[in-house]
């Protein structure tokens, strides 16, 4: 039976996606536009694809500059995640999100974290603030 | 949110699509942290990249007719006519430079092009409402003045430099700016280098907190800004505080408004040196030096000029800083020291810009941890270490 989890809303929008967890932060910029996959050296996701992914992870992390441009550069190759799903919501994460349309919720239900793992399918619909296991 | 009549209005559209696309995205953010309400902003700095998502996003905002309320100072790009003297710039990237300071220029943008605008060219004051993005700027504006700033990301701050507003949310209130982890410094922190150091560190032990540091002494404004460029790059930390030295921390219980520390951390000499090894490349031979992650200040180049005088230095040295500096060395003599040893200065240039795509697969010395982190992207290598013995380094091609 589908499991939904209540959550709130960044940067508006809906999509589906297999969960990846990232036990460490995340940079967008160290993720290499052309695969997908985490380039920084001892990341827990190092050489593992975010793309088309439902990215949770703990914070953001990397100068002002380097997250909007990690995700535009994703989003051009096609290799952005499908929404993320973040604990702790900083303004560079979150303005970068919102300007390059990247769904981005935080505040999930209690019990989401202990439930779901890697490989499930979920679907984040930002706007509704639900995050349904599929 | 509740908005005043000019910021509806504004969202409304009446300033123009520019202003309302800055307006909806300021809004959205509000929502986001659950802002109850707006707050004009008196400074603004922006993370001008020449990235593309930068040239896309300010090229979007000026098209659209924005022009900044509150005039923002602006990162560094690259100093093409510096660059086209000392290798072959690919036209492209010159395009880009000339589109992005076009694009800023139109939105009212005062073009300093210079990561350390709160040294010398947007310093604000205690309590001053800012938004400042750059990651050594938000820590060192916060911490050191007292200024109240979000981690603004380039764009966002982009848009409060257009609507002169930002949320009341975060690191503006008083309870987000208290201390939570009292963090124990066992360490001489004899160098500038050292706060680099635990700058780096810090974030492992503290996270996502605010942390306050107890036992360091008289840090120098390097160090200060060593110390924040690195904990915005080993971490997220737009705020911090040093008992006796920054302005919100006279006293431990002042720091911690009170109340007891959520945690206490000791860092000590073995976790500085442990982090020094973790953030350099194998020592042995260089193929040049970099500086100026931040900028260098007038006393880091004339540490530099002092040990090059006279001398003639193995492989390359450049030092990246702002024009005003770069004058200031011009004109004491610094810069032809430089010069005649084998160097360059700077001016208006970052390291993570492609101006510097002959260096590309060489390995360098550099002072700045930062610097060697975000070069990874660029086939870069860096042996990190103190600015002295990073000279040392270039004078002798090698670094034992």
């Amino acid at each position: 039976m589908a499991r939904t989890f209540t959550c709130h809303k960044i940067a508006d929008g809906a999509a589906t996606g297999q969960v990846l967890f990232s036990r460490d932060d995340i940079c967008f910029y160290l993720v290499d536009p052309a695969t997908g996959c985490v380039i920084e050296d001892h990341h827990a996701l190092f050489g593992q694809s975010i793309a088309g992914k439902v990215l949770v992870f703990p914070n953001g992390k990397g100068s002002s500059v380097v997250q909007a441009d990690g995700m535009y550069q994703l989003a051009k190759t096609g290799m952005a995640p499908a929404a993320m799903i973040v604990r702790n919501a900083d303004t560079t994460l979150a303005a970068s999100a919102i300007i390059m349309e990247f769904p981005l919720v935080d505040r999930l239900e209690e019990g989401f974290y202990e439930t779901v793992s890697d490989g499930q399918v979920v679907r984040v619909d930002a706007g509704a603030g639900q995050v349904e296991v599929l | 949110m509740h908005l005043t009549a000019d910021e509806q209005a504004m969202l409304d559209g009446r300033d123009g699509p520019g202003a309302q696309l800055a307006m909806r995205v300021q809004v959205a953010i509000g929502e986001a942290f659950d802002a109850p309400y707006m707050v004009p902003v008196e400074r603004t700095h922006v993370a001008l990249s020449n990235q593309e998502a930068d040239l896309w996003f300010a090229e979007k905002l000026a098209a659209a007719g924005a022009v900044c309320r509150v005039r923002p100072t602006v990162n560094p790009s690259f100093n093409w006519k510096q660059f086209s003297a000392i290798t072959d710039l690919d036209p492209a990237d010159l395009e880009t430079v000339k589109r992005t300071h076009d694009a800023y220029l139109k939105l009212g943008a005062i073009m300093t092009y210079n990561c350390t605008p709160y040294l010398e060219a947007n310093v604000p004051v205690f309590g001053q409402v800012i938004a400042f993005s750059e990651s050594s700027a938000t820590p060192y504006v916060n911490s050191v003045y007292g200024a109240r700033t979000n981690r603004e990301s380039a764009q966002s701050a982009l848009t409060a430099a257009i609507t002169g507003v930002a949320p009341y949310y975060g690191f503006l209130l008083d309870e987000n700016r208290r201390g939570q982890v009292l963090v124990h410094v066992d360490a001489p922190m004899a160098t500038d280098f050292d706060y680099q150091l635990l700058g780096y560190f810090t974030p492992r032990q503290t996270g996502f907190q605010v942390p306050v540091f107890d036992g360091l002494h008289h840090p120098s404004r390097e160090a200060l800004m060593n110390l924040g460029a690195e904990l915005n790059t080993g971490g997220n930390v737009a705020i911090y505080h040093i008992v006796g030295v920054t302005p919100e921390a006279p006293t431990v219980e002042a720091a911690f408004q009170g109340r007891a520390p959520e945690r206490e951390v000791t860092i000590t000499q073995a976790d500085l040196d442990w982090m020094r090894e973790e953030l350099t490349d194998p020592y042995g031979p260089v193929d040049f030096a970099l500086f100026g992650c931040p900028h260098l200040t007038i006393r880091q180049v004339t540490t530099v000029a002092d040990l090059v005088r006279g001398r003639r230095l193995a492989v390359p040295l450049y030092i990246m800083t702002s024009s005003l500096t770069y004058s200031l060395a011009e004109k004491m003599g610094y810069l032809e020291d430089i010069r005649a040893a084998g160097g360059e200065i700077f001016a208006d240039t970052c390291m993570d810009q492609p101006c510097w795509k002959f260096l590309a697969g060489k390995k360098g010395v550099t002072e700045s941890p930062k610097c060697a982190y975000y070069t990874k992207r660029r086939n870069m290598s860096f042996v990190v270490t103190e600015l002295e013995r990073a000279v040392q380094a270039a004078l002798e091609g090698e670094i034992r």
